[in-house]
């Protein structure tokens, strides 16, 4: 990881210095030692541009307005990064011509309590979108877990039990939105949760009901074109693993339209948005349900 | 002063329930947060809660009054002012503080009813913390003396025992409940701890954090530092910090359409979001960087230029370790603190 770390800075720098991009997004560190946050740099600031196994934040998101600045933006992006970037240039909230993407190799990031929750699962170590890679043999090893186990266990439970258990963790929130102004799926100029013209802006958990909905529709927002990033997961304050919704959503996908995973390929319609002769019969969806 | 046995503390708390309602750090799926004491709860002490226990006196949703209409008539209720009692237990001293300065926002003319009333109803026991928490702690750089903390009740828990200590009337009245539960003690061991848990705070890696030019003299000077616009970049204008935020006050008051009357309540409002303070002349703050810089200045500036210097910020390190961009208030103090420009 250090090696392709000193590489990956260097090539910035090189990159900024010739002048082929004008800024690197990337991350800078903080008070603490596994604080690392997203941050622009310029020739005046390159030199506190880091890359390490602490680099957790998904820079994709921040792309959508940075690519409106003038000139070309340098992005440091890893390999499940590469999905959530590649989904929003297939939505076009990502001005292509304006970035330059240079894939980063990743071993799994951590954060203060060791290896972030999201790279317990890794979807694999291929860009989906990059000008350039820097990696090594070491970054490619994808380690083996079962995505899709937890969700099996919810799936095992009695609907009470089911019920019970996302109360006990929705009911938790504190309707802060930082899962929704993180995850790169959410990218609406004016949520409706926040205009308070739409007749169901919320600011607080006025009802326990309400948030436990709030996330709920969320997802099925968010469904088919959610990458499972984890994101959501990592910037919750109170620990509400979220991305349980996203994996459940992505499952039944997998099950009832063949495997799809968001991002992977710019020009896909995901399975929600499209048709194809092999698809489930309406009746199987709806039987699922009994 | 009262000692007992942490052993025996749910036979404590199960006797302060039977006159109260009891409010402590109690850990339910995975997270601690204070929460009503009921038998075989996870009540957990040695943890920083996720939110403050300002939610006991400025609940985050709480309805203010009611209109039902029918025929021509409008018709206004307002709610009961909470009369019950109930104890809140394990207050750190930085969140001890910060009732301090809720107070002076709630409680100045003129007076908040809503919160006053439960102000009144409510007792604290503070706790006493014999060593900082988490790394993340900083409560000295604001003046509060982590082992003694303020409230009507104190507590520490050293070793495998409890004290207990009244501070108030309220306080000797509720040790008067426990009393048989407990034994006397000079409390002598506590001094001992105490010195050494301020040792100990001193060395937290914030606690050379250095206030210097927070200050109304340079009100100005931090309002236009060029540094604003580089700390607030990755700002993702989630209301993260403001909710877990002992000291932040600000809330919004809105109507809810029952159909047949409308329900007037307010909520906990954040200053990071892009609505905050919106009036009919749309001139609330524009940009993330202005949001991000009022909060800052409202903590370190603002308030304490209108409140003999005291500081809205009371160095409990929830923003520290749960902004999800690392944006915190440390960095702000590292970045703009210790000099006067």
């Amino acid at each position: 990881m250090q090696a392709v770390a000193e590489k990956v800075i260097a090539r910035a720098k090189e990159l900024l210095a010739s002048g082929e991009v004008q800024r690197v997004l990337g991350w800078e560190k903080g008070e603490f030692d596994y604080e690392r946050t997203p941050a622009l740099f310029e020739q005046g600031n390159i030199d506190k541009l880091v890359y390490d196994k602490f680099c957790a934040a998904n820079l994709s998101k921040k792309l959508v307005e940075v690519s409106k600045l003038e000139g070309k933006t340098l992005a440091l992006i890893k390999p499940c990064d590469s999905l959530s970037l590649n989904q929003l240039l297939c939505e076009h909230r990502v001005k292509r011509e304006n970035i330059y993407v240079l894939g980063v190799g990743c071993k799994g990031m951590e954060g203060k309590d060791g290896l972030c929750m999201k790279c317990e699962f890794c979807k694999g170590k291929n860009f989906a979108i990059s000008d350039e890679v820097i990696d090594d043999e070491s970054c490619r090893e994808v380690p083996q877990s079962d995505r899709f186990a937890a969700v099996r266990e919810l799936e095992e439970k009695t609907p009470e039990e089911r019920y019970a258990f996302w109360r006990s963790e929705l009911s938790k929130c504190i309707r802060c939105n930082a899962c929704r102004n993180v995850c790169p799926a959410c990218t609406c100029i004016k949520c409706v949760f926040d205009n308070p013209d739409s007749g169901v802006a919320a600011k607080a958990n006025v009802d326990t009901f309400e948030e436990n909905q709030f996330h709920i529709i969320r997802a099925f927002h968010v469904a088919g074109r959610c990458t499972d990033c984890g994101e959501c997961s990592r910037v919750c304050p109170q620990g509400i693993p979220l991305h349980l919704l996203n994996r459940k959503f992505i499952k039944d996908m997998d099950t009832l339209y063949g495997d799809y995973q968001a991002g992977e390929d710019a020009e896909a319609r995901h399975p929600l948005i499209n048709f194809t002769k092999a698809d489930a019969e309406p009746s199987v969806v709806l039987n699922r349900g009994e | 002063m009262l000692k007992l046995k942490t052993a025996n503390a749910d036979a404590l708390y199960s006797r302060i329930s039977d006159s109260a309602k009891l409010y402590l750090p109690v850990k339910r799926a995975g997270q601690v947060n204070y929460d009503l004491w009921e038998s075989g709860c996870e009540v957990t002490l040695g943890e920083m809660t996720v939110k403050s226990p300002k939610d006991l006196f400025f609940p985050q949703s709480e309805d203010l009054m009611a209109f039902r209409v029918s025929g021509k008539s409008i018709e206004i209720e307002n709610p009961e002012l909470p009369t019950e009692p109930f104890v809140l237990f394990g207050v750190r001293a930085c969140d001890a503080r910060s009732f301090d300065v809720l107070d002076r926002v709630f409680l100045s003319d003129p007076v908040d009813s809503y919160y006053e009333a439960r102000r009144n109803c409510g007792t604290v026991v503070s706790l006493g913390c014999l060593e900082p928490l988490r790394e993340t702690c900083f409560c000295s750089v604001f003046g509060i003396d982590l082992a003694e903390p303020e409230g009507d009740v104190q507590a520490w828990v050293l070793g495998d025992e409890m004290y207990l200590s009244a501070k108030t009337e309220k306080g000797e009245k509720l040790l008067a409940a426990v009393k048989d539960l407990c034994e006397e003690t000079d409390g002598a061991p506590l001094a001992a701890a105490k010195d050494e848990a301020r040792a100990k705070m001193a060395k937290n890696p914030l606690a050379d954090l250095d206030l210097t030019g927070f200050d109304g003299e340079h009100m100005m000077e931090k309002f236009n530092a060029p540094e604003w616009k580089d700390l607030y970049q990755a700002c993702l204008g989630c209301g993260t910090c403001t909710f877990v935020c002992p000291t932040c006050q600000c809330y919004d008051i809105r109507d809810f359409d029952t159909g047949h009357g409308i329900q007037r309540y307010r909520c906990w409002d954040s200053c990071m979001y892009s609505d905050f303070t919106m009036m009919a002349a749309g001139t609330n703050r524009k940009t993330q960087m202005e949001r991000f810089r009022q909060r800052f200045m409202h903590k370190l500036v603002y308030f304490p230029a209108n409140n003999e210097g005291m500081y809205s910020c009371v160095g409990c390190g929830r923003c520290v370790s749960k902004c999800p961009m690392h944006l915190h208030i440390a960095k702000v103090i590292r970045t703009l603190g210790g000099k006067k420009q």
